[in-house]
C-alpha cells in the first residue's frame, strides 16, 4: 500500500515541488498519475523510491516510512518496488536474460531460482525467444518489455512506470499498457506516470492529476483532463 | 519488513567473475596498476631485507664480548707482558690473554688460507703488534671498560666487535627511517593507483550501479566485485614483487656481497616462505584500501 499524508517537498528552501499532497493507493490498484511537466510527478516517484525525503508529511510505501527510513534500509524498500523508465535503462553489454537475471542476483537470489524465474517472466512479457539478444538488437517496444520484466522479476508489490510509452509508437504503447494491465490482474499494484491522454482515457482506471505540486483531481474510472479543474 | 532483510547470500562466484571481467576490460590500466604496485612493494621489501640482514649481523657481533687491546710499539716485550696485571685489575675484565705479535701473524696467515704466501715475506718485518684479548664480564659496560684500558700507559689502541656493532646500529637506524618513509610514500602511491583503476571501472559501470541501487541491491553487494578487482590487482602486484625480489636479492647476495667476502647474508631459500604471506598480504590490503576508498563516493546514489 502507498500512502502520502500532507506531503510537502521544497527544493533549495524556495522551490515547492509538492504542496500538501495526500494520496492513498490500495494493494492491487491500477493508477495513472498525470500532469504537465514540472507539476511534481517526478518528485512523487522519487519520494516513493526513497531517492528523496519529504520536507514535511509522511510517505508510507509497502510498510516502510520513507520520511524516517535509514540509509541502510533503503534497499529493502526498493525490493518491494519495480521501476520502469521512459529510456528503458538496460545494460548494453548484457543479454536480455542477463539484464533481468542480474537484478535477482543483486538481491541475493540463489542461481537455481533465477534459472526458473527469469524464463517465466520473459515469457510473461513475450520475449522468451529473444533472451540471448543484446538490447540494441531489439525494437523500442521490446526493450521496454525487457525493462518491465526486470521490474517484475523480483516479484514487487508495486510497479512504478515513469512515462513508459514516451519512446514508443502508438500501437506499441497500447501493447505495453495491456501488458501492465495483465501484470496488475496478477495482483501487482501498478502506478503509471504518463502524458498519453488517449491511453489513459481508453483504460478507464483511477487517474490522479497533479499540477503545480497539488492534486487537482483524483477519480476512479476517470479520465485525463484537458484543463486544470478549479477547486 | 524483517522478512525482506534476509542477508544477501554470498554470491562469491558472481563477485569473482565480475571482478575478473572488469580487470580484463581495462587491461592496460590493470597492467599499469599491477606493475606500479609490484615496483613499490619491491622497493619496500628490498629495504626491509637490508635492515633485516643488518639486524642479524648486529646480533652476531653483540654475542662476542671481546676487546682487542694493541700495545704501543715503543714498549718492549717485557713491558708489554707486564701490562697484564694492570688490565686484569679493571673490575669488568673477566679474562685477559696475551697474544705475541708472532702468534697474531701466524693466525692472520691461517685466516688468509691459500693466499698466505703473499704475506710470508713480511714475517721478518712483522707489521702487527703485541696484543691482549680481553673478555668482558658485562658487555653493557663496554665503553667504560675500553676507557679504563686506554688509560693504562703502553696501550696503543683498542678494537672490538662492539664498535663495529655500534656503527651498524647507526646504519640500521638510517635504513629503518628510509624504510618507514618508503612504506608510507610508496604505500600511498599504490593505494592511489588502485583507487584510480577502480574509479575507471566504476565510471564505466555507473549506469549498472544506478540500476542495482534502484532494484534494491545493498551497498555491500555493489561494492564486492570492485573490492575483488582491487584485491586481485594488489595480489598480482604482490606476486610480481615477490618474483622480482627473488632476482634482486639473489643478485645482491651472490654477485655483490659474497664476492666481496665482507659478510654473509641470509639466503633466499630461508626467506621466501616468510615473505610470501607478507607480500601477498600487503598487496591484498593495498587493494582493499584503494578500492573501498573509491567505492564510498560512488555509492551515494
Amino acid at each position: 500500500m502507498i500512502e502520502l499524508q500532507e506531503v510537502y517537498k521544497v527544493y533549495d528552501g524556495t522551490t515547492r515541488a509538492l504542496n500538501g499532497v495526500s494520496i492513498k493507493i490500495e494493494d492491487g490498484e491500477f493508477v495513472f498519475v498525470v500532469g504537465p511537466s514540472g507539476s511534481g510527478k517526478s518528485t512523487l516517484i522519487k519520494l516513493l523510491s526513497a531517492e528523496l525525503k519529504p520536507t514535511e508529511g509522511k510517505v508510507l510505501v509497502n510498510g516502510f516510512d520513507v520520511s524516517e527510513l535509514r540509509r541502510r534500509d533503503i534497499p529493502y524498500l526498493r525490493r518491494t518496488i519495480g521501476v520502469v523508465f521512459q529510456d528503458f535503462r538496460l545494460i548494453d553489454n548484457k543479454t536480455v536474460y542477463e539484464n533481468v537475471a542480474f537484478v535477482m542476483r543483486a538481491v541475493g537470489t540463489p542461481t537455481r531460482i533465477i534459472k526458473k524465474r527469469v524464463p517465466y517472466v520473459l515469457e510473461l512479457v513475450g520475449l522468451k525467444n529473444k533472451s540471448r539478444r543484446l538490447p540494441h538488437q531489439l525494437s523500442g517496444g521490446e526493450q521496454q518489455r525487457v525493462a518491465i520484466a526486470r521490474a517484475l522479476v523480483n516479484n514487487p508489490d508495486v510497479i512504478i512506470a515513469d512515462e513508459p510509452t514516451g519512446n514508443l509508437d502508438p500501437s506499441r504503447s497500447v501493447e505495453l499498457m495491456m501488458l501492465l494491465e495483465k501484470i496488475n490482474k496478477l495482483g501487482t499494484t501498478v502506478l503509471v506516470v504518463t502524458h498519453e491522454r488517449e491511453l489513459v482515457n481508453q483504460l478507464e482506471k483511477r487517474v490522479i492529476a497533479i499540477e503545480r505540486g497539488s492534486i487537482i483531481s483524483d477519480r476512479t474510472g476517470g479520465y485525463y483532463l484537458d484543463e486544470p479543474v478549479e477547486e | 519488513m524483517n522478512q525482506l532483510k534476509n542477508k544477501t547470500l554470498p554470491n562469491i562466484g558472481y563477485f569473482i567473475k565480475e571482478g575478473i571481467v572488469s580487470i580484463k576490460l581495462h587491461g592496460l590500466m590493470s597492467f599499469a596498476a599491477v606493475t606500479v604496485i609490484g615496483a613499490c612493494l619491491l622497493i619496500i621489501c628490498t629495504f626491509g631485507l637490508v635492515a633485516y640482514n643488518i639486524d642479524l649481523l648486529i646480533d652476531g657481533l653483540a654475542s662476542q664480548n671481546e676487546i682487542a687491546v694493541f700495545i704501543d710499539e715503543a714498549m718492549t716485550r717485557e713491558q708489554a707482558v707486564a701490562l697484564q696485571a694492570a688490565i686484569e685489575s679493571i673490575p669488568n675484565v673477566e679474562q685477559c690473554t696475551f697474544v705475541p705479535k708472532e702468534e697474531a701473524f701466524d693466525a692472520y696467515l691461517e685466516m688468509m688460507g691459500e693466499d698466505a704466501y703473499i704475506m710470508e715475506d713480511l714475517r721478518e718485518d712483522n707489521p702487527l703488534r703485541d696484543e691482549y684479548r680481553v673478555v668482558m664480564k658485562d658487555v653493557a659496560l663496554h665503553d667504560e671498560t675500553v676507557d679504563a684500558i686506554k688509560k693504562i700507559e703502553g696501550v696503543g689502541a683498542t678494537n672490538s666487535e662492539k664498535e663495529i656493532s655500534d656503527r651498524l646500529i647507526q646504519i640500521k637506524t638510517v635504513v629503518n627511517a628510509v624504510s618507514y618513509a618508503l612504506v608510507a610514500l610508496l604505500g600511498a602511491v599504490s593505494i592511489f593507483i588502485i583507487s584510480n583503476t577502480i574509479k575507471l571501472a566504476m565510471f564505466a559501470r555507473k549506469d549498472e550501479i544506478a540500476i542495482m541501487k534502484m532494484v534494491g541491491a545493498t551497498d555491500g553487494f555493489i561494492r564486492a566485485p570492485f573490492v575483488v578487482e582491487g584485491m586481485t590487482l594488489g595480489l598480482l602486484g604482490g606476486i610480481f614483487a615477490l618474483l622480482a625480489e627473488w632476482g634482486v636479492y639473489d643478485f645482491i647476495t651472490e654477485k655483490l656481497v659474497a664476492s666481496s667476502g665482507l659478510f654473509t647474508m641470509v639466503g633466499w631459500g630461508e626467506l621466501w616462505q616468510g615473505l610470501l604471506p607478507l607480500m601477498l598480504g600487503a598487496g591484498v590490503v593495498i587493494g582493499i584500501l584503494g578500492s573501498t576508498m573509491t567505492i564510498r563516493k560512488f555509492l551515494r546514489v
